[in-house]
């Protein structure tokens, strides 16, 4: 699906790098744990997270991410903004919780690829 | 054979906030100079591991990434209290990050098996009282 498929099934607002809305994605992986993220996650392009810091942003660029979802309507700061438009990664924000935002993407076909070490 | 090119890194241990900078700078050059996407993402993966916990543990530290022709090689080193017992540190899991560490996101105990599984060589030389000097070597062929 593509991000703005996203920003519609979890009723998101957009909060930079609208330019990338068409990009497609084709996996998504959801954890409030960078350190997690870091030794788990394998080419997954959307995380889904209640954690909110710089690290959130660094993490995604350093696993390839194009797309930060952030649940439970929490807003970044303009610094971490301004970070992940640079690094030309679409942020959106959502009031759903983490469970539903992640089924939604989930029943709609967005699936989560494959994880190191799963089985 | 040519130089290396090498690009050095400060790494401020005051503030949480600016951890990763490094990582995500180098990752910038390393596109630059028309590196594989797969062996950057090692590069930088393991490198923002070994930041961050120059920062949690060490209070900051120095990195210098060394651009080789047959390989890429991350010297990160401290002056921080080192590492009391090399081989638990290296298991998955445990870790010695303060709790506050771990409301940040990180403090899993996966920085050093997650730096020695991205890379190719991983060395290890530390000294109670003195610091951490960690070589991580990635191929390019």
């Amino acid at each position: 699906m593509k991000i703005r498929d996203i920003k519609e099934l979890l009723n998101a607002e957009v909060l930079c790098y609208e330019e990338g809305l068409d990009k497609e994605v084709n996996s998504a992986c959801g954890s409030d744990m960078m350190s997690d993220v870091l030794a788990y996650v394998k080419d997954q392009a959307v995380l889904l997270t209640g954690l909110l810091n710089p690290q959130v942003i660094r993490t995604a660029e350093m696993m390839d991410m194009v797309c930060i979802v952030f649940v439970r309507n929490k807003k970044p700061t303009e610094e971490m903004i301004k970070l992940a438009r640079q690094l030309e990664m679409v942020v959106l924000t959502t009031d759903l919780r983490m469970y539903n935002a992640c089924g939604r993407l989930y029943s709609e076909g967005l699936g989560s690829s494959k994880v190191n070490g799963e089985v | 054979m040519s130089e290396a090119i090498n690009f050095h890194y400060v790494v401020d241990g005051d503030d949480f906030t600016s951890a990763g900078e490094a990582s995500v700078d180098i990752k910038r050059k390393l596109r630059q100079l028309g590196v594989d996407p797969a062996i950057i993402r090692r590069v930088s993966i393991a490198m923002y591991e070994g930041e961050v916990n120059m920062v949690i543990h060490a209070d900051g530290g120095t990195v210098d990434v060394n651009v080789y022709e047959d390989k890429i090689e991350m010297i990160l080193s401290d002056e921080g209290p080192g590492i009391v017992n090399v081989e638990l540190a290296m298991k998955k899991g445990f870790s010695t990050a303060p709790d506050y560490v771990r409301s940040l996101g990180f403090g899993a105990g996966m920085g050093l098996p997650n730096m020695k599984s991205y890379t190719d060589g991983m060395q290890i030389d530390t000294k109670i009282g003195v610091g951490t000097t960690i070589t991580m070597v990635v191929n390019l062929k």
